[in-house]
């Protein structure tokens, strides 16, 4: 879990500095030179191949385990210990990233899928600014994306310190220093991502 | 009976490598086809199994716990001594030796005793490869730190969980036996009798604590290492499952009973708090290295302790003792709490209690960390609030339990304690071998009653479980198995079995068809209140023909009114606890009789009738220089035997901690 | 110490035997003073119901000081109670309010089938310790204590670890019921300390195998076991062992 979700970490920086070319504010040329870049360039179309592997990794490894611990304890409490001895988000990585997943597989649909038929049908360059553009004027896709996000702040808040103590980083020099930076990080990431829909909708972007 | 010690003959320093290299071996084709039985998984019975099962025989353990690591030796806090002399301060053998039979009041065999000190230094050196992480000074070495009774620093320790360490080190070496099959353990299980075959023992009954099953083990021998009978004051710092039922039954086919009155009675306890108290809670003597105890000199002075000036405060162990202050042996200073007690000064709403006070010591350790970071005009709220820190880093566990208990914060108000039952120096009577006169049965620590006389110092506990387990019972036992190479594997279906068993089991029905109206525990706690109101820290001779009356009587009525609730074939905690109140009921009685019997006062076994002017105890070596050796004569009959104690290096005299 | 006398209403997990499938009974435990221990607030009932000729309620215990790592119970959803780093035995009446209705489990996990209301069946440690838990030494090959000094730094770290009593906490209050922590620290104590040197990755690999073949679950870092963990033993322990682990399996 934690190598590729340390990949995973690692790929959402790109991914977030790539689109937030977008707040450039000309009209997505920059963001669309970025996004024709990235999806002609055979060196990146090589590593996505290695984005996907280690991301269903992820998740087959993430449902499998949730299924496993699941499974060692027959007869649940009646009572919980709640809040008082973990935090919800580091109980419920199952269920965020379950809601991950259903959000990943509508922002395939939405942007993946389309930039690929584009690519290998050889139409005209593909504007993957506009279909933003488009798609966000929906307050219901809005309102999908920002709860896409929500999950993934959680996730990560979690997710980026457990994969240090998963892999034995873990010193009391260093354990404030790797929790701050896991704040700053999924702050930054996900205010990112979530701006996007929110420029887009409100028009902030044009 | 004649009563035989096998003391090697030779100079005492010489005794134990005589023994050593002249004693029988046998080969290891041999060890493998001889069975031997470790009942009790503490110290001594651990370390026995491990290292008897490396040296190769067949080892099956037996616990009533659910894991070997759960034996009360895991609750000794303060440490273990051992005769380094790493300090430079003068020990040696000798030393530790001289203080072990002077602490003991010189009721414990010269032989065993200096056998114990110079097997004392092994003892650490082994722990520490076996990765104790003992406690260690900056350079890297170990450290020491004195307990009560010696004049150097030869205790080692780690925190306030010494016998923690010491007992998961010799539960490691246990499991790594168990994992190649060298040792079958059987947890859950109780021992309920030792079975005898022409005189010797050659197995136990045991009962599977879980499903109630009466199963049978044959040995070629037993050890059993069960620890000691606190309990039967009901009151006591033991856990709550230690008992005396493996021993009594041994005792009952055949074994004598060294001792049975010599109790120690911990001085540093957290005092009873009312009726529903099920267990005493012990303070680690190191505390009195740094703690001061005192009582107001004013009798029921209802002040709080704050509001004492220092000048009305009665520092009495340092005023009697002035040599060794609040470090004088556990006895002197039990007995001494329950003078100041008795006459009036005692403190809390209870008035059965003293103060250990830290004050001086945070204030002490304060300045010495001030001057170390360079704060010459530390403030006096600086200083103490280092000053604490030190003590934290020092008492830290035992400070937080005492505030768990009590609810009060020790290091601001002094800790209230009073002395509580916490050892048996009596026991199953062994000889040098450690063997009982049973041939074949062994009782190793706390269960026998050899090397502590009749006063244990502090931290001799865990050096004497484990000397038995690690390095004596190796090979006196081989003296023994030796000429039983030709025993073939012990049959279990013979009639000495069949017979055992059915005298269990007779017993468990009668419980569980008594249908009386009495819980086990009320009279469990019935007996303890006799113990410890006439066979306590005080006894004289009326007291203790009353008690064996009363004894007599309760016992009477416990078998016609005990009830036993649920069923003999599953977990049933209170049919455990009635087999073992049944035994305390007969211990008590004898306890009593030897404390009766006993005209004189020595180490924890104080008769009011003998005592110097100043309180002190005051022994008769010409009539009671001998350990009392009790035989059972069936129904409630005893004979005693006196084994004589020779000191050929040793002058006894009064024991002077002034 | 002011102390006051409270009654608690008790929901207490009843369960016969193994096979048994178990449910709750409440009983009401009246004049309990707050000096009690929470065992002794047990001693008083169970004497109540042997007084009404009833089945008193099975639970674990023995030294009753916090040391023997014996008493397991989960108290209103916490594993042994509502403070912190302190044993189910050193649980003191003090910490519940007159009236209260208190609920009472056994340790939950496969690997800890329950044999009797309240006590289950913890030998999966002394399994795990099997596998690896000691150092190779028999009696008598040891050479003097002070031939090999210690970092009294890296001494201490391993007594920290070294403290732990095997009560299985840990266990019950990991939602995953991983038995990390407690192996963990017992591979801690060792790859801490020289001595453990010699065996430190067959070490690390069998005690991690044994913990997944007695059927504890995975680690998934909440955390709930070192805030349970009555001798607060820090989940630094388990990213040592994930260290330990992968250096073991990358170099053999």
């Amino acid at each position: 879990m934690a190598f590729t979700g340390i990949f995973l970490i690692l790929f959402l920086i790109v991914h977030a500095v790539a689109n937030s070319c977008i707040f450039l504010n000309d009209g997505g040329a920059t963001y669309n030179g970025v996004a024709h870049f990235l999806s002609h360039n055979w060196i990146v179309r090589f590593l996505e191949i290695g984005l996907f592997v280690g991301l269903f990794a992820h998740i087959i490894q993430g449902l499998m385990l949730t299924m496993q611990n699941n499974s060692k304890r027959p007869v649940k409490y009646a009572v919980n210990a709640g809040n008082a001895t973990s935090k919800w988000y580091s109980r419920s990585m199952g269920i965020l990233g379950s809601l991950l997943l259903i959000f990943l597989v509508i922002h395939l649909k939405d942007f993946f899928i389309g930039t690929k038929i584009a690519l290998y049908s050889g139409d005209a360059p593909h504007n993957l600014f506009e279909e933003m553009k488009e798609e966000f004027e929906n307050p219901i896709i809005v309102g999908v994306y920002l709860v896409g996000v929500i999950a993934l702040c959680w996730h990560l808040i979690h997710g980026f310190a457990s994969a240090f103590q998963t892999i034995g980083v873990n010193s009391p020099k260093y354990n404030s220093l790797i929790r701050n930076a896991g704040y700053v990080y999924t702050i930054l990431i996900c205010l990112a991502f979530a701006m996007m829909p929110i420029a887009f909708h409100f028009g902030w972007i044009q | 009976m004649a009563i035989n010690n096998r003391i090697p003959a030779g100079e005492l320093a010489q005794k134990w490598s005589t023994y050593k290299s002249t004693c029988k071996l046998v080969n290891p084709a041999n060890k493998r086809s001889i069975d031997i039985i470790v009942v009790g998984t503490g110290l001594a019975g651990a370390s026995a199994a491990a290292t008897l099962a490396e040296l190769g025989y067949n080892v099956k353990t037996f616990c009533f716990q659910d894991s070997g690591r759960r034996a009360h030796s895991i609750a000794a806090q303060g440490g273990i001594n051992a005769a380094k002399n790493y300090q430079n301060d003068g020990d040696s053998v000798y030393r530790l030796f001289y203080d072990t039979i002077k602490g003991g009041d010189y009721r414990a065999r010269e032989a065993n005793v200096h056998r114990l000190a110079e097997v004392s230094g092994n003892i650490i050196d082994q722990c520490v490869a076996q990765g104790v992480p003992f406690a260690r000074e900056y350079g890297g070495l170990l450290s020491n730190r004195s307990f009560g009774g010696t004049q150097v620093q030869r205790t080692f320790y780690a925190a306030g969980q010494t016998g923690q360490q010491l007992l998961l080190g010799a539960y490691s070496a246990q499991m790594r036996q168990v994992s190649i099959g060298a040792i079958k353990e059987y947890n859950r299980h109780e021992m309920l009798d030792v079975v005898t075959i022409d005189g010797k023992a050659r197995g136990i009954i045991a009962r599977n604590l879980v499903t109630g099953e009466i199963e049978r083990h044959g040995a070629h021998a037993v050890l059993l290492c069960t620890g000691g009978y606190g309990n039967v004051f009901f009151l006591s710092t033991n856990a709550m499952g230690s008992n005396v039922t493996a021993a009594w039954k041994a005792h009952k086919k055949g074994a004598m009973f060294g001792n049975p009155c010599f109790t120690q009675i911990h001085p540093t306890c957290i005092p009873v708090s009312g009726d529903h108290q099920s267990k005493l809670t012990l303070m680690s003597e190191s505390l009195r290295n740094d703690g001061r105890i005192w009582v107001p000199k004013k009798q029921n002075d209802t002040r709080k302790a704050f509001d004492i000036p220092e000048e009305e405060r009665d520092y009495y162990l340092e005023r009697r003792y002035p040599a060794f202050g609040n470090l004088v042996p556990r006895d002197v200073a039990s007995r001494a709490a329950k003078e100041r007690c008795d006459a009036g000064y005692g403190v809390g709403t209870s008035k059965m209690a003293v103060y250990l006070d830290f004050a001086s010591a945070i204030k002490r350790y304060g300045k010495i960390e001030a001057t170390k970071q360079g704060l010459a005009n530390a403030s006096e709220d600086e200083i103490i609030k280092m000053g604490k820190q030190v003590v934290k880093e020092k008492y830290g566990n035992l400070f937080e339990m005492y505030a768990k208990i009590t609810g009060e914060d020790p290091y601001t108000v002094p800790m209230r304690i009073y002395p509580a039952v916490h050892y048996t120096m009596g026991g199953l009577w062994v000889d040098y071998e450690l063997m009982t006169n049973v041939p074949g049965l062994y009782a190793l620590g706390e269960a026998n009653f050899s090397d502590h006389g009749a006063n244990r110092l502090g931290a001799s506990a865990l050096m004497q479980g484990l000397a038995d387990g690690y390095f004596v019972i190796p090979y006196t036992i081989g003296n023994y198995l030796a000429d039983e190479i030709r025993t073939p594997k012990i049959d279990v279906n013979q009639k000495a079995f069949d017979d055992a068993e059915k005298e269990v089991k007779d017993r468990i029905s009668h419980f569980m068809n008594n249908k009386g109206t009495k819980s086990v525990d009320y009279f469990h706690k019935k007996l303890g209140l006799i113990m410890w109101d006439k066979c306590g820290m005080a006894r004289n001779a009326e007291g203790l023909k009353q008690a064996i009356q009363e004894i007599r009587v309760l016992r009477e009525e416990f078998w016609n009114e005990v009830r036993v609730p649920g069923s003999a074939d599953s977990l049933n905690p209170e049919l455990d606890k009635a087999g073992r109140v049944a035994d305390f009921l007969e211990l008590g009685e004898l306890m009593c009789m030897d404390a009766l019997n006993r005209e004189e006062s020595c180490g924890g076994h104080f008769r009011e009738e003998h005592q110097t002017e100043e309180g002190e105890a005051l022994r008769h070596d010409d009539k009671f220089m001998y350990v009392s050796c009790w035989e059972n004569k069936g129904n409630y009959q005893w004979e005693l035997h006196k084994e004589d104690l020779v000191y050929d290096v040793i002058h006894p005299s009064q024991r002077n901690y002034k | 110490m002011e102390h006051s006398n409270i009654n608690l209403n008790l929901k207490v997990w009843r369960q016969k035997n193994a096979q048994d499938t178990g449910k709750f009974e409440t009983y009401k435990a009246e004049n309990i003073s707050t000096e009690m221990s929470f065992l002794e607030m047990f001693d008083v009932v169970n004497e109540k119901l042997i007084n009404e000729g009833q089945d008193p309620i099975a639970f674990d215990h023995d030294c009753r000081e916090g040391i023997c790592g014996m008493c397991s119970m989960h108290i209103n959803g916490r594993a042994h109670g509502p403070w912190d780093g302190t044993t189910t035995c050193q649980l003191h009446m003090r910490a519940f309010k007159d009236g209260e209705t208190v609920t009472v489990e056994p340790w939950r996990a496969s690997a800890f089938p329950v044999l009797k209301d309240l006590v289950v069946d913890r030998s999966a440690f002394d399994r795990i310790q099997q596998a690896g838990g000691y150092v190779s030494v028999n009696t008598g090959n040891a050479q003097d204590g002070n031939a090999l000094p210690i970092n009294k730094e890296l001494a201490d770290a391993s007594f920290d670890a070294a403290m732990c009593i095997g009560c299985g906490a840990c266990v019950a209050a990991c939602k995953n019921s991983s038995a990390m922590l407690f192996t963990s620290a017992k591979v801690s104590q060792y790859a801490l300390l020289p001595q453990g040197e010699p065996e430190r990755k067959t070490r690390v690999l069998n005690m991690v195998a044994q913990m997944d073949k007695e059927g504890f679950g995975a680690c998934t870092n909440t955390g709930a076991c070192e805030a349970e963990c009555p001798k607060e033993i820090s989940i630094s322990n388990i990213a040592r062992l994930n260290r330990e682990y992968l250096s073991a399996q990358l170099s053999l």
